[in-house]
C-alpha cells in the first residue's frame, strides 16, 4: 500500500479578473522509505501542492477537484481529519528557518507544545524525548541549547530544529518545501544528508520541493518536474538525469553540476 | 527636557510684560522698576535662565498672575485628580482595546467584528468633548445616576488626595474616564486588528497550524504574545495623548486637574501656569517613555539576551 | 464621451474600488453636499442668523418644528437669541470647513516642501528637520495647537484678539500637523531619489527645484492625499474642540464647536435641540471625511491590491 496517493489534483486561484490554474490533474505516488523531489521554476505550482496536502493554501486559492489518501485516508474535504493528521502523520519543513519559529518562545517550549498536542507524555517525558530529538538531528549540547531562543541558534541550526520540531511526534510523511534554499551552500550538504538519515532510520516517505536540480541530483529517488502546474516529466532520478525527455527536463538538468549527477 | 525648559522660560519672560501683569497696569514707573529690579530682569539672559532652571529643580515655579498663588502648590493640588483620570482612562483604553483588537483580529469577518469596527470608527470621528455632552445628557440629564461635574468626594492622604475611596468619587470617576478612553480605545483597537492579521500570516503561525496546534492556542498564546509588543510601545505616546486630552474632558467635566488649570490660564494668558503645565506634561512624558523602555527591554527576549550575551 | 472616461477610470483599481464601496459613495456625497452648501450659505440657508434685523428674542428657545411649541418657519428650532437653528449650522459649517481646509493646505505646504527637500538634499539639513519633526511628533496635536494659540494671543494686543483669532487658529492647527507630511514627503522622496527618472533629469541639466518639483512631487502624490483627507478631518475636530474650549474661533463667527459650546449651558434646561444639532452635523461632517480617508488608504494602497 502506497503512503500518499495524489490524484488528479485541481487547484485554482480565483481572482476578480480571472481565475489561475495553480495546479492541474497532479497525479503521483509516493512509498515509504522514498524520497520524491518536486522541481520546477517559481510558479509552477510545485509549492501549492505540498500545502494542498495539508489543507494550508493561502486564500483564495482552493482544491477543485481530485483526491489526495493518505494510507487509504482521504484527506480532501476532510478537515477534521487533517487536523488530527497535521503534526501527528504529516511532518511540515519550510523554507526559511528565521521566520519558522516563534521568536518569543524557547525551543523546549516549543518542541514539548508539540509533543504534548499529539502524544500522551506529561511534562517530564516530554522534556526528555525534546532533547533526544535535538540530539537526534545533530545538535550538540541539547541539554543546555533546549533553553534558547531561536535567534541564538545559526541558521543551519535552525533548520535541524525545525527538522527536530517536524518528526517530533513520529510522522510518517514529511514534506520539505525548498529546506535548504536559505542556508549557505556547506550546510545545505549537511541538512540534505539529515534528512536522507532521518529517511532510512525511521522509514519515511519524503517530498522535497526545490527550484534546485542538485538538490534534487542529490537526495531524490524519484522526481516529478512541473511547469505552469502540469506535471511534464515524472520518473526514477538517475534516470532523468541521464536521459530527460522534456524541454523542462532537459534545461534543468543541464544547470546541475556534473559532479552531482555521479549517484 | 532642555528645550522645553527654554521655551518655558522664554514665554515667562518675554512674552507680555511680567512686572505689568504683575503690578497692574496703572502702577507708577517707579514701582515697575522697582519690580523689575528685584525680579532681576535687567540682568543678562543667560543668568535669569539658569535662575529659572534653579527654581524650577526646586518647584518653584513662581506665582500666577492671575489666581494671585504660587503655582507649585496649585499643581500640587490638581495633579492627583488628573493622574486618577489618566490612569483610570489608560487601564480602560488598553484593556478592552486589546480584547477587542485581537477578537476582530481573529475573526476577520464576522458580523461582530464589523460592529465593533464601525463603532471603533466613530470613536476615531467623534469629538471628544461630543462624547462627554452625550454621555452627560444621557447618564445625568436623562437616567440621572451619575454625576456630571466635579469629583465627588475625596480623601486627604497627605500630598495625595484620592478618589478612589469614596463611592461618590468612583461614581463621578466613570464618566470623565471613559470618554477620555474612548480615543484611545478606538485606536489600540486598529492597532491590535490589523498585529494580529499580520501575524496570523506569519510563517511561524503557518509553521504552527503545520504541526497541528490546536487554533485557540495558536490564536491566544502564540499570536498574542507577539501581538502585545507595539501595544506597549505605544502606550507611551498614549499618555502623551491622553494627557491633552484630559484637559478637553476636565473641561467638560470641570473636573478640577491640571487641564482645568492649563485652559484657565490659557484662557486669561496666566503665564506661569502655562509654562508650569509644558514642564510637568514634558517631565512626566519623558518618564513615561523611560519606563517603556525599561519594560520593553525585561519582554522581548530577542533584545535581553542580545544584552547578557556581549 | 463621458461614459468613456466614465468606463475608464471604473477600470481602474481605484475607480473599481471606489464605485464598488458604498461607503465610498455615500461618504463623498454627504461631503459634496455639505461643501456646498457652506460656499452657498447665503443662497441656501433659510435665513442669514448674523443679520441683527433678521432676529428677534420673542423667537427665542423655539423647539424644533415637529414638537409641541415649534413653527415651520424654523424648522429645527432657535437658539437663546432667536437665531434658526438650521441657518446657524450651516453658517457655522462653513467657518470649520475654512479653517479645516486651510490649516491643512498650510501644513501640507509647509510639510512637503520641507519633507521633499530634506529628503533630496540630504545632509545636515535634513536631520535637523527630522530631529523636529520627531520631537513634535511626541506632542499631542491639540496641545501644540493650544501652545501656539495661548502664545499668539499672549503676543498681539487685546483689540486685535478678535480679528486676528482665525488666522491665527489656522497658523496653529496648520503647525500642529506639519510633521505628518513631511515625515511621509521625505520618506518618499528618498524611495523617489533612486529611480532612473531622477539620475537622468540630472543629467539633462534640470535644476534641482524643477526635479523636487515637478518630477518627484506628483509621484508622491499619492498617500500625501490620505493623509490630507484625514488630516482634514482632524483638523475640523481640532478647530471645534478648541472653539468649544473658548479658545478657537471668535463668537462672532462661530463654528459647530461654538455652537455647541453655547447650547451646553443649555443642556440641563430641557433645551436639547441648541447643542444636538450642531452636534450631529460635526459629527456627520467628521465621520463621512474620515470614512472617505479610510477608504482612500485601502484603495491607494499597493500592498493590498484587490483580488
Amino acid at each position: 500500500m502506497s503512503l500518499l496517493k495524489v490524484k488528479n489534483l485541481n487547484i485554482s486561484y480565483p481572482t476578480r479578473k480571472e481565475t489561475i490554474v495553480a495546479s492541474k490533474d497532479v497525479e503521483f505516488t509516493l512509498e515509504r522509505g522514498e524520497i520524491l523531489g518536486i522541481v520546477g521554476e517559481s510558479g509552477s505550482g510545485k509549492s501549492t501542492i505540498a500545502n494542498a496536502i495539508i489543507n494550508l493554501i493561502d486564500p483564495p486559492g482552493e482544491i477543485t477537484g481530485g483526491s489526495i489518501k493518505i494510507d487509504k485516508i482521504e484527506l480532501r474535504d476532510n478537515e477534521e481529519v487533517i487536523q488530527k493528521i497535521r503534526g501527528k502523520k504529516i511532518g511540515f519543513v519550510f523554507q526559511d528557518p528565521q521566520t519558522s519559529l516563534n521568536p518569543l518562545f524557547r525551543i523546549k517550549d516549543q518542541l514539548i507544545e508539540t509533543i504534548q498536542t499529539h502524544l500522551d507524555l506529561d511534562y517530564q517525558e516530554a522534556l526528555n524525548r525534546s532533547i533526544q530529538l535535538l540530539e537526534e538531528v545533530g545538535i550538540d549540547n541539547a541539554e543546555k541549547r533546549i533553553e534558547d531562543y531561536p535567534h541564538q541558534f545559526s541558521g543551519g541550526m535552525r533548520q535541524r530544529v525545525v527538522i527536530a520540531l517536524a518528526i517530533s511526534c513520529e510522522p510518517d510523511l514529511i514534506i520539505a518545501d525548498e529546506p535548504t534554499t536559505a542556508l549557505d551552500v556547506s550546510i545545505q550538504y549537511q541538512i540534505l544528508e539529515l534528512l536522507k538519515d532521518l529517511t532510512q532510520k525511521r522509514n519515511l516517505g519524503v517530498i522535497i520541493i526545490t527550484h534546485d536540480m542538485g538538490v534534487i541530483a542529490e537526495t531524490t529517488n524519484k522526481v516529478i518536474v512541473m511547469r505552469y502546474g502540469v506535471i511534464v516529466e515524472q520518473g526514477d532520478t538517475k534516470e532523468l538525469l541521464t536521459n530527460p525527455k522534456s524541454n523542462e527536463a532537459r534545461s534543468l538538468v543541464i544547470s546541475v553540476p556534473p559532479t552531482n549527477k555521479k549517484n | 527636557m532642555i528645550v522645553v525648559a527654554f521655551v518655558s522660560f522664554s514665554l515667562f519672560n518675554f512674552v507680555g510684560d511680567p512686572v505689568i501683569s504683575l503690578t497692574g497696569e496703572d502702577s507708577s514707573i517707579e514701582r515697575q522698576a522697582e519690580v523689575r529690579e528685584a525680579i532681576g530682569l535687567n540682568d543678562p539672559v543667560y543668568i535669569q535662565f539658569s535662575r529659572f532652571l534653579g527654581n524650577v529643580i526646586q518647584g518653584d515655579f513662581g506665582i500666577s498672575y492671575q489666581l494671585k498663588r504660587e503655582v507649585s502648590d496649585l499643581i500640587a493640588e490638581r495633579m492627583p485628580a488628573t493622574l486618577e483620570l489618566v490612569f483610570v482612562s489608560a487601564l480602560l483604553a488598553i484593556i478592552v482595546g486589546v480584547i477587542l483588537g485581537v477578537y476582530t483580529g481573529i475573526h476577520r469577518d464576522s458580523f461582530v467584528s464589523n460592529v465593533i469596527l464601525v463603532i471603533s470608527l466613530a470613536g476615531v470621528s467623534l469629538p471628544t468633548f461630543i462624547i462627554g455632552i452625550m454621555l452627560i445628557y444621557l447618564f445625568s440629564v436623562i437616567l440621572g445616576v451619575l454625576p456630571s461635574f466635579g469629583r465627588g468626594e475625596v480623601i486627604d492622604l497627605g500630598f495625595w488626595s484620592t478618589g478612589f475611596l469614596t463611592i461618590s468619587g468612583l461614581k463621578a470617576l466613570i464618566l470623565p474616564s471613559v470618554t477620555l478612553s474612548l480615543f484611545q480605545m478606538t485606536y489600540v483597537i486598529r492597532l491590535v486588528r490589523a498585529e494580529m492579521m499580520e501575524i496570523l500570516q506569519t510563517d511561524y503561525i503557518k509553521f504552527a497550524k503545520a504541526r497541528g496546534i490546536k487554533k485557540n492556542t495558536i490564536n491566544y498564546k502564540h499570536a498574542l504574545k507577539n501581538g502585545l509588543i507595539p501595544v506597549i510601545t505605544i502606550t507611551g505616546i498614549n499618555i502623551g495623548t491622553l494627557i491633552a486630552f484630559s484637559i478637553i474632558t476636565e473641561t467638560v467635566f470641570q473636573w478640577p486637574g491640571m487641564g482645568l488649570l492649563f485652559i484657565n490660564a490659557v484662557y486669561f494668558v496666566d503665564i506661569p501656569i502655562m509654562s508650569a503645565y509644558m514642564i510637568m506634561v514634558a517631565f512626566i512624558f519623558v518618564m513615561i517613555n523611560f519606563i517603556v523602555d525599561i519594560t520593553y527591554y525585561f519582554i522581548d527576549p530577542r533584545i535581553r539576551i542580545k544584552d547578557e550575551m556581549s | 464621451m463621458l461614459l468613456k472616461t466614465f468606463n475608464k477610470i471604473y477600470d481602474t483599481d481605484v475607480g473599481y474600488s471606489f464605485f464598488n464601496s458604498k461607503i465610498a459613495i455615500i461618504s463623498s456625497t454627504i461631503m459634496f453636499i455639505i461643501f456646498l452648501c457652506s460656499v452657498f450659505a447665503g443662497v441656501v440657508a433659510p435665513y442669514n442668523p448674523f443679520d441683527p434685523a433678521s432676529i428677534s428674542l420673542m423667537d427665542a428657545f423655539t423647539p424644533p418644528s415637529w414638537s409641541e411649541g415649534g413653527s415651520s418657519s424654523f424648522i429645527l428650532g432657535t437658539d437663546q437669541q432667536g437665531r434658526d437653528m438650521l441657518s446657524t449650522m450651516i453658517y457655522g459649517s462653513r467657518i470649520s470647513l475654512i479653517v479645516g481646509f486651510a490649516s491643512i493646505l498650510f501644513a501640507m505646504v509647509l510639510g512637503v516642501f520641507l519633507g521633499v527637500t530634506a529628503g533630496y538634499i540630504g545632509g545636515r539639513y535634513e536631520i535637523i528637520v527630522m530631529r523636529l519633526t520627531d520631537v513634535q511628533l511626541t506632542i499631542p496635536s491639540i496641545l501644540m495647537a493650544l501652545l501656539v494659540n495661548g502664545i499668539a494671543k499672549s503676543v498681539i494686543s487685546q483689540s486685535m484678539h478678535s480679528e486676528m483669532a482665525i488666522y491665527v487658529l489656522i497658523f496653529a492647527i496648520g503647525i500642529s500637523e506639519w510633521p505628518q507630511f513631511a515625515r511621509v514627503s521625505r520618506a518618499s522622496t528618498l524611495v523617489e531619489k533612486n529611480k532612473e527618472y531622477v539620475s537622468a533629469s540630472r543629467i539633462i541639466g534640470l535644476s534641482n527645484i524643477i526635479i523636487m518639483f515637478k518630477h518627484i512631487l506628483p509621484n508622491i502624490l499619492r498617500p500625501l492625499l490620505v493623509i490630507a483627507t484625514i488630516g482634514l478631518a482632524l483638523a475640523i475636530i481640532t478647530e471645534s474642540t478648541l472653539s468649544f474650549l473658548g479658545v478657537g474661533v471668535p463668537p462672532t463667527t462661530p463654528s459647530l464647536g461654538t455652537l455647541i459650546r453655547f447650547g451646553n449651558s443649555f443642556l440641563f434646561s430641557g433645551e436639547w435641540w441648541i447643542t444636538f444639532f450642531p452636534a450631529i452635523f460635526l459629527i456627520v461632517l467628521a465621520l463621512s471625511i474620515n470614512l472617505l480617508g479610510d477608504w482612500m488608504r485601502d484603495a491607494l494602497n499597493p500592498k493590498l491590491k484587490i483580488r
